[in-house]
């Protein structure tokens, strides 16, 4: 950070005045460069990005990458609510590239989504986007273009709000967690094509079945009678993946310096291409106050499951004089992110070990029929809440879960249960009784022993801005083909040229994304916030992303603002082999949007 | 807990609603419905626009360039796999040679070339059976694919058929292949593939592997006999130091059948063998 915008920073803190005299934080992420190159944050109207090829050391060896000002991840931008920003992006590379603003309400025009709201930015030149700042909260920025977000084109964004901050933290910092691999991205997603379970080398072996190991033989025969691969969490693992927090491998251990007693405000953004991670700080309590940048009611629990492109804003208050282990494990076990949090520089507390990973159950098929007989008392559509706290159940009994009869006759390709889907060789199953699964922790974190947030736990801090119940619904079907790497929308992949999804300007809308396949799916809208359908009635948790367990489904309301917006997966390889679709928004007015 | 309650207690001091941050939503409230539809319209979708609203900021045709583009970026991507499935070196009492089998296919999602080639050889006499096929694969379904194309046999006689196949994974992961062969000479022939991998440890894998050869018709030239013609039972064991390198030892039991047999016995050739296999399974 330049010295001129430290001071702007610290004038900027002075004019918020007495309100935030006793939470007014220091610029913290400044000091967190223990280990590290100092986190370059711009601030102000003019602010200017110079994007490059270059080579990012991650644990000693370094890796080609796209540095935005040299650095990886790009620098902070720190802006504040009510003002507006011009940001100079100068592309130095030979390809066109593009920025797009994760969670902020641009322009449509503005957006960064080359081929749906601008036409990208050539290579060797510049491209100058304008927008007004309207919202406060943890964001980030990443490129839309080719390759570029997995080779580490992202950065956090901060906007501080006009008004005093709801939450009260002494001290801040920036963890984004990303997954860097030596192997260019474009070879992953060729290795991918030819054989969907390259990458997994935690598969189920007759060695394993001997040894009373992951599934019985019942369920192995049932499973392979369907060829679906419980074993199949996530398409790129620790085996090409290290995982980064802050740009920094497990080695170079990122550290955030706190003094003890002091309220830490942890902006935990999931920059992962196609990881999610389970966030913990083992001996401190994680208190959520925002998601996706939005203020919610607190909430505490003891491990976060985060998926692609959320942001979730934590506090913690380590009262001891030592050192705290961040972890973040990546979702299939097959390595973790690490940062420490500690009052000194150079100082470390103990890793834990990798846990167990997780395995596909038949919920994640869409066809638990359990689910079925509890219609009578829970009702049709309202999910049976655990009974256990989330993350405290009970381990599940090995071999509980093999299909009885009803189930081995139910059709996992019925065309009946989705007749919008396009059916052929990119959509494996249809899943037959997909559930709500919003109260559950996501996987591998159902029986951890402690309390594992789940989107159920969300409301937000302020009343919902439209009220209004949804005066239409849309069921979106998450599709794909596992063997083929296919993904897409209802069956259909981008470059197939479906019709946009098409929505009035204000009208009041239910969408329903239900998923058809045994993979997680972040599910990102562009310029817009949606309120989760289950919150407190007025006050539904705002979200821009939102992950659709695997045979789950989870529905929102939103008011369409006038315009085309992406609408996507945020796993990066299911997005690049097509599941990306549009929103189409009219009438259109120039003059307003 | 106590975190919680003094956190609540903070938001209580700073929070009033007058302060509240917009935080974003002031973004439906500002923008009321233009025009309420009435609520018959309002409950179905609206047909999808023809129009791209990014058209009017930039220039038309430059999105329509970037749309193109996007549409390929994002799924319309081609890829391609180069694969030796079988590369060995074969050790019989009968003498010992060489056999491969590969494969390459280029192309997206469901239009792809493939190319193969597959034979054997003797080590000291030289080729004994040596063919390439040049396919046009198109997806049928889930898991399914149908090629059409060509074959060219070089050894041991020339040949040239029209080829029709099909190959699909079956449901507890079997991969099975099959295809027909036409002549330009009126010759009939056909093939049928299995195998299975059956992972015993992590990078251990066991496959066996099964070929049968038909014809239609006696063939002096080609020495094939009609009906079942040729069969082939292998299990080979494979480390896969990484999934796509993977060397392997294992056995191989081939054995001519029928007429087929009868020719080969005439040219004081085997009519089985037996080898120790060692080889190299390996895609790129």
């Amino acid at each position: 950070m330049s010295s001129i915008d430290r001071r702007r920073l610290l004038g900027g803190a002075a004019l918020l005045g007495g309100a935030m005299a006793a939470t007014s934080p220091p610029p913290a992420w400044a000091e967190a460069a223990a280990t590290a190159k100092e986190a370059p944050t711009l601030s102000g109207e003019d602010i200017r990005l110079v994007i490059a090829r270059g080579r990012w050391p991650v644990d000693g060896r370094p890796g080609g990458a796209v540095l935005v000002n040299g650095s990886l991840p790009a620098p902070l931008l720190r802006l504040k609510e009510g003002q507006r920003v011009r940001i100079a992006v100068e592309n130095r590379m030979d390809e066109e590239t593009s920025i797009h603003w994760h969670g902020l309400l641009t322009p449509v025009h503005m957006d960064g989504v080359p081929g749906v709201s601008f036409p990208g930015i050539p290579a060797r030149s510049t491209f100058v986007y304008e927008f007004p700042i309207r919202q406060a909260g943890t964001y980030w920025y990443h490129s839309h273009s080719g390759f570029q977000e997995q080779e580490g084109l992202y950065g956090p964004i901060i906007i501080d709000p006009k008004g005093p901050d709801p939450v009260a933290f002494d001290r801040e910092h920036v963890v984004m967690l990303s997954d860097f691999s030596f192997l260019p991205p474009g070879r992953i997603l060729t290795k991918l094509k030819q054989e969907g379970g390259v990458f997994n080398y935690r598969k189920q072996t007759l060695a394993g079945l001997f040894a009373h190991r992951d599934q019985t033989l019942r369920e192995r025969v049932q499973w392979a009678r369907m060829l679906m691969d419980p074993t199949d969490i996530s398409d790129v693992t620790g085996a090409v993946y290290t995982y980064l927090v802050n740009g920094l491998g497990p080695k170079a251990n990122w550290t955030g310096l706190f003094k003890p007693g002091e309220r830490v405000r942890l902006r935990l953004i999931n920059a992962g291409s196609q990881t999610i991670f389970d966030v913990r700080v083992p001996g401190l309590k994680l208190t959520v106050v925002a998601a996706d940048g939005q203020d919610v009611r607190p909430v505490e629990v003891d491990e976060i499951q985060i998926a692609n492109a959320e942001t979730y804003d934590v506090i913690v208050r380590p009262a001891e004089d030592r050192a705290y282990t961040l972890v973040a494990e990546a979702v299939d076990r097959s390595g973790m992110a690490r940062a420490t949090l500690a009052p000194r520089p150079g100082m470390s507390a103990e890793v834990p070990p990798l846990r167990r990973r997780p395995l596909g159950t038949m919920k994640d098929m869409g066809m638990d029929m359990s689910a079925m007989g509890m219609g009578g008392h829970a009702g049709p559509g309202a999910p049976a809440r655990p009974p256990a706290e989330p993350g405290a159940a009970p381990p599940r009994a090995r071999g509980s879960d093999a299909m009885d009869m009803g189930a081995m006759e139910m059709s996992m390709l019925d065309p009946l249960n989705a007749p919008q889907v396009k059916l052929g060789p990119g959509v494996q199953m249809i899943a037959p009784i997909p559930q709500d699964r919003t109260a559950e922790p996501g996987e591998g974190l159902e029986s951890v022993g402690h309390r594992v947030l789940v989107y159920r736990d969300l409301a937000a801090l302020q009343p919902n801005p439209d009220p209004r119940p949804a005066a239409r619904t849309l069921e979106i079907r998450l599709t794909g083909n596992m063997e083929r790497f296919m993904w897409g929308f209802d069956g259909r992949k981008y470059d197939e040229g479906p019709p946009p999804y098409a929505f009035r300007t204000g009208e009041r809308v239910r969408v329903t994304l239900v998923n058809d396949t045994m993979m997680a799916h972040p599910i990102h809208l562009h310029g817009h916030f949606f309120e989760l359908e289950h919150g407190p009635e007025g006050f539904r948790p705002r979200k821009h992303t939102v992950n659709v367990l695997p045979g789950g489904k989870v529905s929102w309301d939103f008011t369409p603002e006038a315009g085309d917006w992406a609408f996507h997966c945020h796993m990066f390889y299911h997005m690049a082999v097509g599941m990306f679709q549009v929103f189409a928004v009219r009438p259109f007015d120039e003059a307003t949007a | 807990m106590i975190g919680r309650i003094s956190l609540a207690a903070a938001l209580l001091l700073v929070a009033t609603p007058a302060l509240a941050q917009e935080g974003g939503h002031g973004h439906g409230a500002a923008t009321p419905p233009a025009q309420a539809p009435s609520a018959s319209a309002a409950s179905e979708a609206p047909p999808a626009p023809n129009d791209h609203v990014a058209d009017r900021y930039w220039d038309p045709m430059a999105m329509a360039h970037a749309r193109a583009m996007a549409r390929m970026e994002m799924g319309g991507m081609t890829f391609s796999k180069v694969m030796l499935n079988l590369a060995e070196y074969r050790a019989g009492a009968k003498g010992d040679g060489y056999r491969w089998d590969g494969e390459a296919w280029f192309g997206g999602d469901y239009d792809r070339l493939v190319l193969r080639s597959e034979g054997e050889g003797a080590t000291g006499a030289g080729l004994e059976s040596a063919e390439v096929q040049a396919l046009y694969s198109r997806a049928i379904g889930r898991y399914a694919d149908v090629r059409a194309g060509v074959r060219q046999d070089v050894s041991p006689t020339a040949r040239t058929y029209l080829t029709l196949g099909a190959g699909s994974l079956l449901p507890y992961w079997f991969e099975v292949e099959g295809a027909a062969f036409l002549s330009t000479k009126g010759e009939l022939l056909a093939r049928a593939e299995g195998s299975y991998d059956l992972r015993l440890f992590q990078r251990v894998v066991l496959q066996p592997r099964a070929e049968l050869n038909f014809a239609a018709q006696d063939s002096r030239e080609t020495r094939t006999g009609s009906g079942l013609s040729s069969a082939e039972l292998g299990l080979r064991l494979r480390y896969e130091i990484r999934r796509e390198f993977a060397p392997y030892v294992g056995v191989s039991w081939e054995r001519r059948l029928g007429r087929t047999a009868d020719y080969a016995r005439e040219e004081a050739e085997p009519v089985e063998a037996t080898s120790l296999v060692l080889g190299l399974r390996a895609w790129f």
